[in-house]
């Protein structure tokens, strides 16, 4: 049993590394089209081998380790945020993979939130004022975001009574926990967008304002590195959207390829959205979490609770 | 618990194998002190690299931990609600939320919240 549940993590892991490497070539093409030009389209067929060709070239690239940087921790940061993308893979939830044990949403939070120490490491070691600056910016916005998270996470753990991924997909057979809590996964779908420092919500490493943020002064493997975790965490995000407010899809279509065709959507989201909206204002986004998303957050949790309890007598 | 430690490690040896990959076949190349310096526009950056940053992002942090600490309380909740034959998951939660909704209300009220005076 435990050896079947570690290849399937260890499998749900590769894959996930593979599926990160053929997102970014979808997002190279999809802003590619919405842009009316046509993305990568050179190498091989249509451009298919494209993330082959640059990874090989990531790694190869030159790696310029700059005389004020703290190098060790320097490296150590992306080989530190991509663990902490990958760590998450293992509450996978396919047709074929078993899960984790009854603690899996517990083992998320706490993982999800390891991961701003890697940003704020990148952003510190590199010794640089953009660097700094983006890292710090990127640290209020995860940390900020990560309120309404967990209390959203909560309101559908809430109404399973687990803390287990697998069993919350297990009781939506019949309905989707997205036709009780609709607007907690509007929210959540937001905070995944800024929790993730994605466009519109990029303050991270908003290019008209710091060069690139906090991987300002990494190149070649550290910024590879650092790439994948940020997609590795945009796909699981998507897996959790899917997972949490239409978990029943699992049980659709051969082998459970509903998820996949959903999750693959999820994804998708992400690009549309970063392609159709300008980049929001810093104290915006401060007053959407601090000052719209958790009160109303608050008060729905509070509604569900004492729906819940009468509901179950 | 010792899949997932087995886990770990099998991500750890993944990770270290990448970063060692790239520190060993990466392109050597001349280095040089323009090159070396951390980017800033043409000119050599002034020595406090580790610059002071807003007071807003610290009492940010501030206000996080505390939400942080009391959704740590709130967590057992979700198992409890269901799972209770009394009503004081109900009645202790009640309680709870309408003293957090409250909080954080007074929050801003005074203030702590507005990002721009």
């Amino acid at each position: 049993m435990m050896l079947v549940e570690l290849l399937s993590g260890v499998i749900s892991c590769v894959c996930a590394l593979l599926a990160v490497a053929f997102f970014t070539l979808l997002e190279r093409k999809g802003l590619g089209y919405f842009q009316l030009r046509k993305g990568p389209n050179k190498v091989g067929l249509m451009g298919l081998p494209q993330p082959l060709a640059d990874a090989v070239k990531l790694f190869t690239e030159e790696l310029v380790k700059p005389t004020l940087v703290n190098v060790f921790p320097f490296l150590v940061c992306p080989a530190m945020s991509l663990f902490l993308a990958l760590v998450l893979w293992i509450l996978y939830n396919n047709y074929f993979v078993c899960s984790m044990g009854g603690l899996s949403m517990l083992l998320f939070l706490c993982v999800s939130s390891l991961g701003v120490y890697s940003v704020m490491g990148a952003g510190w070691f590199s010794n640089s004022k953009y660097a700094l600056l983006g890292s710090v910016r990127a640290v209020a916005q995860s940390i900020s975001y990560e309120v309404s998270m967990s209390l959203i996470l909560m309101s559908c753990l809430l109404l399973v009574g687990s803390m287990s991924l697998s069993m919350i997909m297990k009781y939506q057979f019949f309905v989707w926990v997205a036709f009780v809590n609709f607007f907690m996964m509007l929210m959540w779908f937001v905070s995944c967008v800024a929790e993730t420092h994605r466009a519109p919500f990029d303050f991270a490493e908003g290019e008209s304002e710091l060069v690139s943020g906090f991987n300002t002064e990494y190149g070649g493997v550290g910024f590879a590195l650092l790439f994948m975790a940020e997609y590795g965490n945009i796909l699981f995000m998507s897996v959790l959207v899917i997972s949490l407010f239409f978990g029943g899809v699992v049980f659709v279509g051969v082998f459970g390829m509903g998820l996949c065709v959903m999750v693959s959507f999820v994804g998708w989201l992400f690009i549309w959205v970063r392609a159709s909206y300008p980049r929001y204002r810093y104290d915006l986004l401060m007053y959407l979490i601090w000052k719209s998303y958790l009160p109303s957050v608050l008060s729905i949790l509070m509604f569900l609770v004492v729906s819940v309890y009468i509901l179950n007598g | 618990m010792v899949t997932i430690l087995i886990y770990l490690l099998i991500l750890l040896i993944i990770n270290v194998v990448l970063l060692l990959l790239g520190l060993i076949i990466n392109k050597r190349s001349y280095s040089d002190r323009e090159k070396n310096s951390p980017f800033e526009c043409g000119f050599d950056p002034s020595i406090h690299t580790r610059a002071p940053f807003s007071m807003r992002f610290f009492l940010l942090a501030v206000i996080f931990l505390i939400f942080d600490v009391e959704i740590i309380l709130l967590l057992p909740l979700t198992s409890n609600i269901l799972n209770s034959n009394t009503h004081w998951p109900l009645t202790s939660s009640m309680i709870f939320l309408t003293i957090l909704l409250i909080g954080l209300f007074h929050e801003w009220n005074q203030g702590s919240l507005d990002w721009m005076k």
